[in-house]
């Protein structure tokens, strides 16, 4: 097995290591560099608890090689909070009782940040289709919807 | 200072904070140092023997330690572990796999991905034998035999109730109906899969498991039992919960993966981590249901019910691991008598091996009562259809009537309370049902198909009473132990284990109202059985109703040594103290008082000579009862003439939980719940091909909702408190997938009945409703 040294700008960090060639975008973040907030819920790319923002678009990080992100830009849970503040969609999930296990919830707000940059103002049914490739098994996705709401009426705010 | 926000407020869950920044504790999280990790080799057939296994190429991988097979674990006499209705499940198999994805062997490596090399070169020669799937046919004279220790697959007969009662009542009915039933298989699927980590401390001789538990001390106990001969007591071992990424039942039973990973850390000294991958969560974990269900009505023509029975084959795979109390083999599944006043009911289960996975436990309801409520609940609108009646005229025809509480069932149940009636009207004026009826006899006359399902069920959790609930004789109360500290703050531990239930905030809530005690200002904890007091865990709707007591009780301990504090300060009698929330004042002399912050500290600064100091408490509460939430929903669907396809087009969901804690939470039980209804009606089975192989072993195949197909709930509530429970509070976290189904199947029939359909059964796919119009000449072709 080839091993790759990768140079990944994690949450505004540069990060570096010598990965193998088959390593996981998502193993490179839990345990090379031991960032736990991305979650593996599934192998076929189907749950999206491994959600992330890589060069600004959602991946699931589950389905990405650690070489393939190599050079790129990498925005997980534990960067959504900037100096100690929330992000809106945090504050959402929080306020509107998004969450329950937690367990999808790092995914699910990563891809919700990810739809709100393509359309700051999304109606229900955008947010529903939006999510669709995040799989929550404790809420039924109805607070889920109101937290993305609040964190789209925030962020026009700000 | 801050506010007391007790029972009834909407607090924001003390948990969210650490789950939105990424910073909770889940298993996978877990890194220690020289920790290996565990991967499990998983047999394709169903049934075989194993003639051999060859670990050569795979011990020749760079960084695999060890391949562990039954052979090795024989060697400590841990090859085989009890279930939990003590049947014997293969830890590894010696010479016999009984399933598909079963473990065969273990590969402990340096990292997970050299282990799944390992895994992937273990060589298995395997020599197949006849499978049965069926287990209609597993009961069958000559079916293949799945177990050669038991003398046929048929696992134990069931019978509950007055069963000649029954059969002169339908004799003498002026209606009977018949219908069968068949709940499939299905799959909890929490998002977070199963695993542990296991670390003998050679040394100490002690061993440290964190694992995804939603029992902890039950595993601590049965691992003391099974590894009892090699020394390993129950002092030495320490089983902590981590946060849970959802449990619904799944993480109740042992599974073998965890004892591997203890024998391995055991035998190597290193830590162990074993975590599933979603394929072995899928195929070998326990499922839920697997219930074939024939039922009987016998009533009048009037309409009114006189007599229940059912008759069920009960599909275990091939070891009974159900999750069960243990008098009760079919768990609580004699509710099926559910909101309606029989006079005589009968009901038999045969549990039957066949070559599938071991469980039967739960899917956001264990106890059977999901399949208990599913078959009167169907069974009402067959009846009702039947007679030409209105789904909802006949179930206010049949219903317990509020006066009736307490009621003893026909099947030997004391309801604690209910008002059926009410949470019916309630859901029928909120989605407008009479317009609603008009609008499909509208449509029905355009040719469309709309249809209306009522499910107005009881449930029934918080088990439970100790002289009828134990699982493996361990009865079934629960814990709470609190600590109130010297500056008025406190910490609370109990027996239970959250997975996402919101229970460090809801606990709080329950003790802030009974010592005024601002709920931010008490952490609970639970979890780790060096600190926990012991309890049966979370499960069954069980922790309000048993746990949220015991936290009720210990806190009016603490209230009763408070009163004698707050007497002392007072230079008063303490007959002469009255307590509003948090704090005792003198009768007569509101202004002369003390409050619990203030008598905390004198509890551990000035208390009365004589006494103990300090202010903690610790119940274990033994519930006199279970408890009986129930509920009305209602679910309106419009289905596609062309394609099958069913669109859930409302859904009015009225629950009655008693008193609620947090309605925010409860609320949000609610929607999880129903969402949990909603998908085994319409999307989740777990299906074999007749050699056993799964269908449904990944995400893309077993389907969970998103986003996009779940409804859009609409809730209401009427409040019966619990007249046996401390603050009137029911369990609510299963409720509504226990209600769901039924609402959903019985609007694809209502919708379809005027065709000739009488039933179908769950999931109800687009392919399934094709057929059934196609067969009744309703197809729309282009």
């Amino acid at each position: 097995m080839s091993t790759h040294h990768v140079k990944v700008t994690v949450n505004g960090a540069v990060k570096e290591a010598d990965v193998e060639a088959r390593t996981l975008l998502v193993h490179f973040l839990r345990e090379t560099l031991g960032m736990t907030g991305t979650h593996i819920g599934c192998d076929t790319t189907s749950c999206g608890a491994c959600a992330i923002l890589l060069n600004g678009r959602a991946a699931k990080s589950c389905t990405v090689l650690a070489v393939q992100a190599d050079g790129g830009e990498v925005m997980t849970v534990e960067g959504l909070a900037q100096n100690g503040k929330l992000h809106p969609i945090q504050e959402g999930f929080m306020e509107k009782h998004g969450l329950q296990c937690g367990f999808c919830t790092p995914g699910m707000m990563l891809s919700a940040v990810a739809l709100l940059k393509q359309n700051p103002n999304p109606t229900e049914d955008e947010i529903r289709w939006g999510l669709s490739g995040n799989l929550c098994r404790c809420t039924g996705y109805m607070n889920i919807v109101k937290a993305v709401q609040y964190a789209a009426e925030k962020m026009k705010t700000q | 200072m801050a506010e007391v926000h007790g029972l009834g407020y909407s607090m924001k869950r003390k948990e969210d904070p650490r789950f939105i920044r990424g910073k909770g504790n889940y298993i996978d999280d877990f890194k220690l140092p020289g920790m290996l990790h565990l991967d499990i080799v998983r047999t394709p057939y169903a049934h075989a023997k194993i003639k051999k296994i060859n670990a050569e190429k795979a011990m020749a991988i760079p960084g695999v330690l060890a391949v562990i097979t039954g052979e090795t674990l024989k060697q400590y006499n841990v090859h085989n572990m009890p279930t939990l209705m003590s049947d014997t499940q293969m830890v590894l198999p010696l010479d016999t796999v009984k399933y598909q994805y079963q473990e065969v062997a273990a590969v402990l490596a340096t990292d997970r991905y050299k282990a799944a090399d390992g895994v992937a070169a273990v060589e298995v020669e395997y020599d197949p034998l006849p499978v049965v799937i069926d287990p209609k046919k597993a009961l069958e004279p000559g079916a293949p035999r799945v177990r050669d220790d038991k003398p046929s697959n048929h696992i134990w007969h069931w019978e509950w109730g007055d069963r000649s009662a029954a059969d002169q009542a339908f004799a003498e009915a002026e209606v009977t109906v018949k219908q069968d039933i068949y709940i499939p298989r299905i799959h909890v699927s929490s998002i977070e899969t199963c695993g542990c980590v296991a670390k003998w401390d050679s040394v100490e001789g002690h061993l440290t498991l964190w694992m995804t538990t939603q029992a902890p001390h039950a595993i601590r106990t049965v691992v003391a039992l099974i590894t009892g001969h090699l020394g390993l007591s129950e002092e030495k071992i320490r089983v902590i919960s981590p946060d849970i990424g959802g449990g619904f039942g799944g993480k109740v039973p042992a599974y073998p993966g965890y004892v591997i990973a203890v024998a391995a850390s055991i035998v190597t000294g290193a830590p162990v981590k074993w975590i599933e991958n979603r394929t072995e969560n899928l195929a070998a974990d326990s499922f839920g249901r697997d219930y074939h269900i024939t039922a009987e009505l016998a009533g009048k023509k009037d309409g009114t019910l006189t007599a229940l029975r059912v008759k069920t084959i009960a599909d275990h795979g091939y070891t009974d691991a159900a999750a069960n109390p243990s008098k009760f083999p079919a768990g609580l599944f004699h509710i099926c008598t559910g909101s309606y006043d029989f006079k005589s009911a009968f009901v038999e289960v045969d549990g039957a091996y066949t070559n599938k996975p071991p469980g039967g436990i739960a899917y956001r309801c264990s106890f059977r009562v999901t399949e208990a409520v599913h078959t009167i609940e169907r069974m009402a609108d067959v009846m009702a259809h039947q007679l030409g009646m209105d789904p909802a005229e006949f179930r206010m025809k049949n219903f317990i009537r509020p006066e009736q509480f307490p009621y003893k069932s026909a099947l030997g149940w004391e309801y604690d309370s209910g008002n059926y009636a009410a949470a019916l009207r309630k859901a029928m004026d909120m989605i407008g049902y009479e317009a609603l009826r008009k609008e499909q006899a509208e449509k029905r006359a355009r040719g469309e198909l709309m249809g209306i399902g009522l499910s107005s069920f009881t449930e029934i959790v918080g088990a439970g009473p100790s002289h009828t609930f134990d699982i493996l004789g361990l009865k079934m109360f629960d814990s709470c132990e609190i600590r109130v500290h010297p500056t008025g703050k406190a910490i609370a531990r109990f027996g239970t284990k959250s997975q996402g239930q919101g229970h460090e905030t809801t606990y709080a809530q329950i003790i802030a109202e009974e010592l005024g005690i601002p709920a931010e200002h008490i952490k609970v904890e639970e979890g780790d059985t060096d600190t926990a007091p012991y309890g049966l865990g979370t499960y069954a709707s069980r922790s309000t109703p048993v746990a949220g007591a015991a936290a009720a009780i210990a806190s009016r301990k603490i209230r009763d040594k408070a009163r004698k504090i707050a007497a002392h300060l007072l230079e008063a009698a303490e007959e002469d103290l009255v307590w509003e929330t948090g704090r005792f004042y003198v009768k007569g002399s509101p202004d002369k008082g003390k409050t619990i912050q203030e008598i905390a500290f004198a509890a551990y600064t000035n208390h009365p000579q004589g006494m103990e100091a300090g202010l903690e408490a610790v119940n274990y509460y033994d519930p006199p009862n279970l408890t009986y939430p129930f509920g009305s929903y209602i679910c309106v669907v419009d289905i596609d003439r062309g394609t099958g396809q069913v669109k859930v087009r409302r859904f009015v969901a009225v629950d009655d939980c008693g008193v609620r804690i947090n309605p925010m939470i409860v609320e949000g039980q609610i929607h999880g719940g129903l969402t949990m209804g909603f998908a085994p009606a319409m999307m989740e089975e777990i299906q074999y091909d007749e050699n056993g192989n799964i269908y449904g072993a990944t995400f893309m195949d077993y389907l969970l909702p998103t986003a996009v197909e779940t409804p859009k709930w609409e809730l209401g509530e009427t409040v019966t408190p619990s007249p046996h429970h401390p603050i009137g509070a029911k369990g609510v976290g299963e409720s509504a997938t226990v209600g769901a189904p039924a609402a959903i199947a019985n609007a694809v029939v209502d919708a379809l009945w005027h065709l000739g359909v009488r039933h179908i059964d769950i999931p109800i796919t687009p392919p399934k409703v094709w057929a059934l119009l196609k067969q009744h000449g309703a197809v729309l072709e282009e």
